[in-house]
């Protein structure tokens, strides 16, 4: 097994526009061969981050090594790295096979060679009878794939990916994130891609790093982004989250604490180093809360709780349920038609607990 | 294109532009006949002008048919212009090719076309056939604009008013005219404008005893350098100027 | 509430169409028929239908003054070409704020008048004009130069009047073109020279036709320019349709020139038109290129 080479290492990226600090001493290392993604807010800094490794966009400040070579100075037609664009940008007076065969006859490939590599890219990507066509007479999603053919065609060292399907409709979505991956997995090329959609993200991703005002949040693969998230942004980014607040009482060793949470005392675990008076939240998934009745012998501790909505979701059963303190729990449970223990009724008083081990503590942030 | 190159290109075009003008109007108030030394700032070309009833006659006769050309062209233009928003109907691509193509044809088919078409419907030359044919090249100007305008308008307000009871032609007096107002008023003063400065078919419509002044001043220019040419020639493009400055302020205001 | 509807709309639609029709093609209908019918001193023109114009055309001496014409009106579209691709370039990139301003200074000599700006030229190129003082007083020369009266001095002042008919087509064609198209082409390693080449060129097609169209055709027949500038020898169609139709009274003669123009004038919509489509806009009045 190979160690993972380090293809795109940036250090230092840093971007003002006007008042506003874009980027703020962005480091970031990809490796070769991954899926990568940025993941973020909107005005989170992760476009500029894809545009200056595309070299659209100056740096102010920091360097970006591309495989060995500082490519911050050179020019984005230089640069061995192509872009598929949120707007395709496909050019409206070419035809397919143009549009795909651009960029090799840019560089210079030799005519023999034009040819067969455009119809191979169109083939990869389902298009090979639209080759003459004008990008007018196609759908949202064949442009789409065409603006992948167009950048994939050319080898590219890394192949960055803007937002590519935030245009298209939900289940054009879901197809086109399979298909991706399935091209990223054949083609071996490195994928940068830049989204704002954490279900995205965390579906296509090897790797993810989520941004927040021009800074990391937390980079990991997305198991660890879901089921360990670094802050209290990244929880809330990804996912829905419940959060508690609660109070070391005292370290029992060996990162599990005693927490008095919602006037009860438990033994959590946490990854922080905490000492005794120290104000923590205890974050917890909605799909890993259980929802018991109360009449129920209950063997281990529980919250009591009121349920105030119910939503039907198909494959869930979604309750929020408010603690004696006003907070709100949302409550994620699959829904079994055959269990009777599924029917709460508004205003009726039911038990909360969790799978000891399956929350998350961490500092409070104010 | 580095910002120094731009302005650079801009202003020495720009400057190349206006320098005949400028040494135009200078020459206006040079005492000098011949405009080649500066002979001392004086008045009397444009005093020659005004009392010479000739050129002074043929100024009236230029506004009037400048006026009520402007205005039927304004009238018929601002009402196609609407039509070709608003309404479908049969032929509507011609009548928009017909525009399209007027606006394009050079003016020396267009007037002796007119001269042509005057023939054979009997139109006497003279200040009808003036008005005519200038309406005629003033038309399409006026469409474009008013259109241009309309282009920009919420259809949704429209259909709200017929909602709610006004016919066509309370939409197009209470809604449509007062918001397009800027455009209707803006194509007035440009045809003006251009009817006044009209050399082209006016030379081929015009009739024998109808003189305009830029049928005079161009009959004065063929000579040559002339001092009161340039005190007329001043006085038109003043008033173009203020005219086509106005225009485009009332067009800007409403943005 | 229909009659009124059909009211307002028959005079709405009616008035222009009337108008328009009655002025504007059934004339230029006239001139193609009036081609083929002969010249009568009394009645101006009268009956055997014949092509006897048009094989007048090909007249040496005519043949001679058409060519001189479309020469001129070439070169003067040319160097209007020439000089008004890179302006539009050069107010596209200026700041939002600071287009319309510019914008408006090259268009508003267009709204003044051209006999007296052709007049003005005058000054500029005579013998005792800015440009021979100025070159005489360097001591560049020692006589003037010839430059009124000249075929140079013909295309100057067409360039001089028609500029703007180039500017504004081509301004409106490049201010549409989307930029992201370049950010593109730039991702694919093309570098400035390319882009241009590849893409801002054939995407602004159908503004450079309409430009040259709005600048070729009335060049042609701007007779005040060549009576003013030209002299008796550098004669522009212009001067010929006039002096048929106001002299020489032969109205058939007349007619072929302008028949000429009128085909030529389709010609070059008919390009217009196709790069409209290469472009894979609609062009005319809804494609607003002007």
């Amino acid at each position: 097994m190979n160690e993972p080479r380090a293809l795109l290492i940036l250090n230092n990226l840093s971007k003002t526009f006007g008042d506003n600090r874009v980027l703020d001493n962005f480091d970031l290392t990809i490796f070769d061969g991954e899926f990568f993604t940025l993941l973020g807010p909107s005005g989170c800094g992760k476009t500029t981050v894809l545009r200056m490794i595309a070299g659209l966009e100056e740096t102010d400040s920091g360097n970006i090594q591309l495989d060995g070579q500082d490519i911050a100075q050179v020019p984005a037609e230089k640069r061995p790295v192509n872009t598929v664009f949120q707007s395709y940008a496909l050019f409206p007076h070419m035809t397919v096979f143009d549009n795909v065969a651009f960029g090799l006859r840019m560089s210079g490939v030799a005519k023999e060679e034009i040819a067969p590599r455009v119809t191979e890219a169109l083939e990869m990507v389902r298009l090979g009878e639209f080759a003459q066509r004008k990008p007018a007479q196609l759908s949202g999603g064949q442009q789409q794939r065409v603006a992948i053919a167009r950048a994939v065609v050319n080898r590219p060292k890394l192949l960055l990916l803007d937002e590519s399907l935030s245009a298209l409709d939900y289940k054009l979505r879901q197809q086109m994130q399979i298909e991706l991956k399935r091209l990223q997995r054949k083609l071996g090329i490195t994928f940068v891609y830049v989204t704002h959609d954490q279900e995205e993200a965390l579906s296509m991703s090897d790797r993810v790093v989520v941004m927040d005002k021009g800074k990391v949040q937390q980079l990991g693969t997305p198991r660890e982004i879901y089921e360990q998230p670094a802050n209290l942004f990244v929880a809330k980014f990804i996912g829905e989250i419940n959060q508690l607040n609660g109070e070391i009482v005292a370290v029992d060793g060996n990162h599990e604490y005693e927490v008095k949470v919602e006037g009860l005392q438990w033994r959590l675990h946490a990854e922080h180093n905490f000492k005794a008076g120290d104000k923590v939240n205890v974050l917890l998934r909605p799909e890993d809360v259980r929802v018991e009745y109360i009449d129920d012998p209950h063997p281990d501790q529980y919250l009591v709780g009121t349920v105030i909505e119910r939503n039907y979701k198909g494959k869930t059963l979604d309750s929020l349920i408010r603690l004696p303190s006003g907070i709100e729990v949302i409550a994620s449970e699959f829904f079994d038609e055959d269990d009777p223990s599924f029917d709460y009724s508004l205003n009726q008083k039911v038990a909360i607990k969790w799978v000891p081990g399956w929350e998350v503590v961490l500092p409070h942030d104010v | 294109m580095a910002p120094i190159f731009r302005w650079g290109f801009l202003g020495l075009i720009l400057t190349l532009i206006y320098l005949p003008i400028l040494v135009l109007v200078v020459n206006s108030f040079n005492a000098s006949k011949y405009g080649i030394k500066w002979g001392g700032f004086t008045f009397k070309w444009y005093e020659k002008f005004w009392n010479n009833d000739g050129l002074m006659g043929a100024a009236l006769n230029s506004l009037t048919v400048s006026i009520v050309a402007a205005s039927v062209a304004t009238v018929i233009g601002t009402l196609a212009a609407v039509a070709l928003h608003r309404y479908q109907f049969k032929g509507k691509a011609l009548l928009s090719s017909m525009v399209f193509v007027s606006m394009l044809t050079p003016e020396i088919v267009m007037a002796i076309s007119l001269l042509i078409v005057f023939m054979a419907l009997g139109i006497k030359l003279g200040f009808i056939s003036l008005v005519i044919g200038h309406i005629t090249f003033c038309l399409p100007f006026v469409i474009v604009a008013v259109y241009s305008r309309l282009k920009g308008f919420d259809m949704k307000m429209l259909e709200a008013a017929r909602d709610l009871g006004a016919s066509e032609s309370n939409i197009f007096w209470k809604i449509i005219l007062p918001l397009a107002l800027p455009a209707v008023a803006s194509g007035w003063l440009l045809s003006f404008t251009l009817s006044l400065d009209d050399v082209i078919v006016s030379a081929f419509v015009t009739g024998p005893g109808y003189e305009i002044l830029p049928l005079k001043v161009y009959s004065m220019v063929r000579v040559g350098v002339s001092p009161e040419v340039n005190a007329i020639s001043t006085i038109l493009l003043v008033v173009s100027l203020v005219l086509v400055v106005i225009s485009q302020l009332l067009l800007r205001e409403d943005k | 509430m229909t009659s009124s509807l059909g009211q307002f709309r028959f005079w709405a639609i009616g008035l222009a169409s009337v108008w328009l029709t009655l002025f504007v093609f059934f004339p230029n209908l006239l001139v193609i028929i009036t081609s083929f019918l002969t010249r009568d001193p009394q009645a101006t023109v009268s009956l055997p239908i014949n092509a006897d114009s048009y094989v007048r055309t090909l007249d040496l001496l005519y043949l001679q003054v058409l060519w001189d014409s479309l020469r001129m009106s070439l070169l003067a579209m040319v160097f209007c070409l020439l000089i008004g691709y890179p302006f539009a370039m050069a107010i596209v990139s200026l700041p939002k704020r600071w287009q319309p301003v510019i914008l408006f200074l090259v268009i508003l000599p267009f709204w003044t008048n051209s006999l007296v700006r052709t007049y003005a030229i005058q000054f500029i190129l005579g013998n005792q004009g800015i440009i021979n003082k100025s070159l005489l007083g360097l001591g560049v020369i020692d006589k003037p130069l010839q430059l009124l009266y000249t075929q140079f001095a013909v295309i100057l002042g067409l360039c001089y009047i028609l500029l703007p008919f180039m500017v504004l087509p081509l301004y409106s064609a490049l201010e549409k073109l989307d930029v992201r198209l370049h950010h593109a082409a730039k991702d694919l390693g093309a570098g400035p020279l390319k882009r241009f080449w590849y893409i801002t060129v054939p995407l602004t097609s159908p503004g450079i036709v309409a430009g040259c169209l709005m600048v070729l055709l009335p060049a042609m027949g701007m007779f005040y320019i060549s009576d003013l500038l030209g002299g008796a020898k550098n004669l522009l169609l212009g001067n010929v349709i006039k002096t048929q139709f106001l002299h020489t009274r032969d109205w058939p003669f007349g007619s072929a020139f302008s028949v000429i123009l009128i085909v030529l004038l389709g010609f070059m919509l008919w390009l217009y038109f196709r790069a409209a489509r290469f472009v894979n806009k609609q062009g005319g009045l809804n494609g607003a290129d002007f």
